[in-house]
């Protein structure tokens, strides 16, 4: 990237709010607290905020929309985002947070996220339909809502493709939600965190075949907030700044009846860009964060990004580098599959990666980590936002 | 919600009266959509077909995804194979809680574009990729037909 240096993008400020249960918070609450924790833990006052991004998701008369949000916390913004790309809209709100950094347009950028889905709704949200009985659908889901396909259903419609394609078996995709368990386990928060075996998320019952119950993520509660600034103004902040070294995003489809190629995402389309203007290969990266919504989401995102070959996923799970100890630890905090899933989980990717490359994941800490990537899968395998972060500024 | 309350938009007005024996989601019948429903209540299933560059689509849309003209419509053989599929094991909605367990798959038309649908007539084990359908219609009120799959006949 040519920018001067000190307009270098940076993450400098992580907040998280209570999870995997917060009876306390409604959704606006998760995005106050995070807000002031990701203040807290970079030292900057609300004052000096200046733009402010958010992908909204709570449905009630909109309490939580980008616009509502930056009146209800008092940022009179110069610069606003509110894409809304579904898990991986963090993703791409770097992408474009990046941007205006680099090219002036603010100085100082909140972006938040909170839901109280868990304590709300319960844990029927996968399968507990999306219309009513005999609801008048609009638009493109009047084409498949008639026929009672489920969320997990429709990742499970990649899952048999791929496995009827490259012969990836049931196991491999549970050797994912097997090690990021061994991560969930290292954290306090985490949802679950019962030693968990391939045998037991094969054992676990079928939701829609081929997922089990386990190859599924937790419901939770949570939120979270980054600031992103400049490199020069991170220098008088509290944490070591994180840098911004590739972001890209990009769309097959919505709608997963419409999806092209069940067996490739677009992060065929994002990864290559993110790691092209970062300057790095995937070979190069020490610890990746991913939306673990399925088991299938990671293997298609592995594939997709390049650490392996299409069809190459399933094996690459069973030789244990996603796991603790090996060369690409997936999912320090426990993932979506262990620890939480918000509603929409890619500012998590974010704070994760925020987290190893300060140093500051404790057992969970993978040695020397200094080039991380989080990727955001959002929708239905519809939009996939990837972005390249780094410890070291871009040379 | 008062009495004066516009009706949600999504909600078209005068809609014709609805099967008693559909209990499932219904579409809302707007302007691109309206002719492939009442199509397959006459037992026809259509996609469109772009009269400019030959695209063809499913589902209806006002323009060409390829060229952005508007496209017309073709009349299909209702003959086609599963790309993919599930079998939803849970699912807490009505009606379909009390359907389980079903096939929902994406089934690739002779003609090209690919639905979604369920198919029916069979176990739910013997559903698999590859496999040879054919299409059936159920009626969910007079202006709509809902296109259902069965394994096609040998």
């Amino acid at each position: 990237m040519t920018t001067s240096a000190s307009r270098t993008p940076v993450i400098a400020g992580v907040g998280l709010s209570d999870y995997p249960k917060a009876p306390h918070l409604d959704s606006v609450g998760h995005h106050v607290q995070a807000m002031q924790r990701a203040l807290d833990d970079c030292g900057m006052a609300k004052a000096d905020l200046d733009a402010y991004v958010g992908a909204g998701g709570s449905h009630d008369f909109r309490v939580d929309d980008a616009v509502t949000m930056a009146e209800y916390l008092g940022i009179n913004h110069r610069w606003i985002d509110s894409t809304m790309t579904g898990g991986s809209s963090f993703e791409f709100h770097i992408q474009h947070a990046a941007a205006a950094i680099r090219d002036g347009q603010c100085e100082a950028i909140l972006i938040t996220y909170g839901s109280d889905q868990l304590s709300k709704m319960g844990r029927m949200l996968g399968t507990g339909g999306f219309a009513r009985s005999r609801e008048r659908i609009p638009g493109p889901m009047q084409y498949e809502m008639p026929y009672g396909c489920t969320l997990v259903g429709a990742y499970a419609m990649a899952a048999q493709r791929h496995m009827h394609q490259y012969g990836t078996t049931p196991a491999q995709l549970a050797a994912i939600a097997v090690g990021v368990r061994e991560y969930a386990q290292l954290n306090p928060s985490a949802m679950y965190r019962d030693p968990l075996t391939v045998d037991d998320v094969l054992d676990s019952r079928m939701i829609a075949d081929p997922l089990h119950k386990l190859d599924c993520c937790v419901i939770s509660d949570g939120g979270g907030a980054l600031v992103v600034t400049t490199e020069e103004r991170a220098r008088d902040l509290r944490q070591r700044p994180v840098y911004v070294l590739g972001a890209a995003g990009a769309q097959t489809h919505w709608n997963i009846s419409q999806m092209p190629d069940y067996t490739v995402t677009a992060g065929s389309l994002a990864g290559p860009r993110a790691f092209g203007q970062a300057g790095v290969q995937p070979s190069d990266i020490d610890t990746i964060q991913f939306y673990d919504s399925f088991t299938i989401t990671v293997l298609l995102l592995l594939e997709d990004l390049g650490f392996c070959g299409k069809g190459e996923g399933g094996a690459f799970v069973e030789s244990g580098a996603l796991r603790r100890g090996g060369q690409l630890p997936l999912n320090t905090d426990g993932g979506g599959l262990s620890a939480s899933h918000p509603g929409m989980r890619g500012l998590f990717l974010l704070a994760e990666s925020v987290r190893q490359l300060r140093g500051q994941a404790g057992e969970a800490q993978v040695p020397d980590a200094s080039l991380a990537v989080a990727c955001g899968s959002g929708g239905w395998l519809s939009c996939i936002g990837t972005v390249v972060l780094g410890q070291e500024r871009p040379s | 919600m008062s009495a004066e309350a516009p009706p949600p938009p999504h909600v078209a007005p005068e809609l014709p009266a609805e099967s008693p024996e559909w209990a499932r989601p219904l579409p809302a019948l707007d302007e691109a959509g309206r002719e492939f429903w009442a199509a397959a209540a006459r037992g026809e299933l259509v996609v469109q077909e772009c009269p400019a560059c030959g695209h063809r689509q499913f589902y209806p849309r006002l323009a060409c995804t390829v060229c952005g003209a508007t496209p017309g419509w073709l009349a299909c053989s209702g003959r086609g194979v599963v790309h993919t599929f599930t079998v939803i094991r849970q699912n807490h909605a009505k009606p379909f809680r009390n359907e389980l367990p079903y096939v929902v798959a994406v089934v690739e038309l002779e003609e090209g574009p690919r639905m979604m649908g369920n198919v029916v007539d069979c176990p739910v084990e013997d559903v698999h990729i590859g496999m040879p359908v054919s299409v059936e219609f159920r009626q969910a009120d007079e202006a709509v037909g809902v296109p259902f799959w069965r394994p096609a006949a040998r």
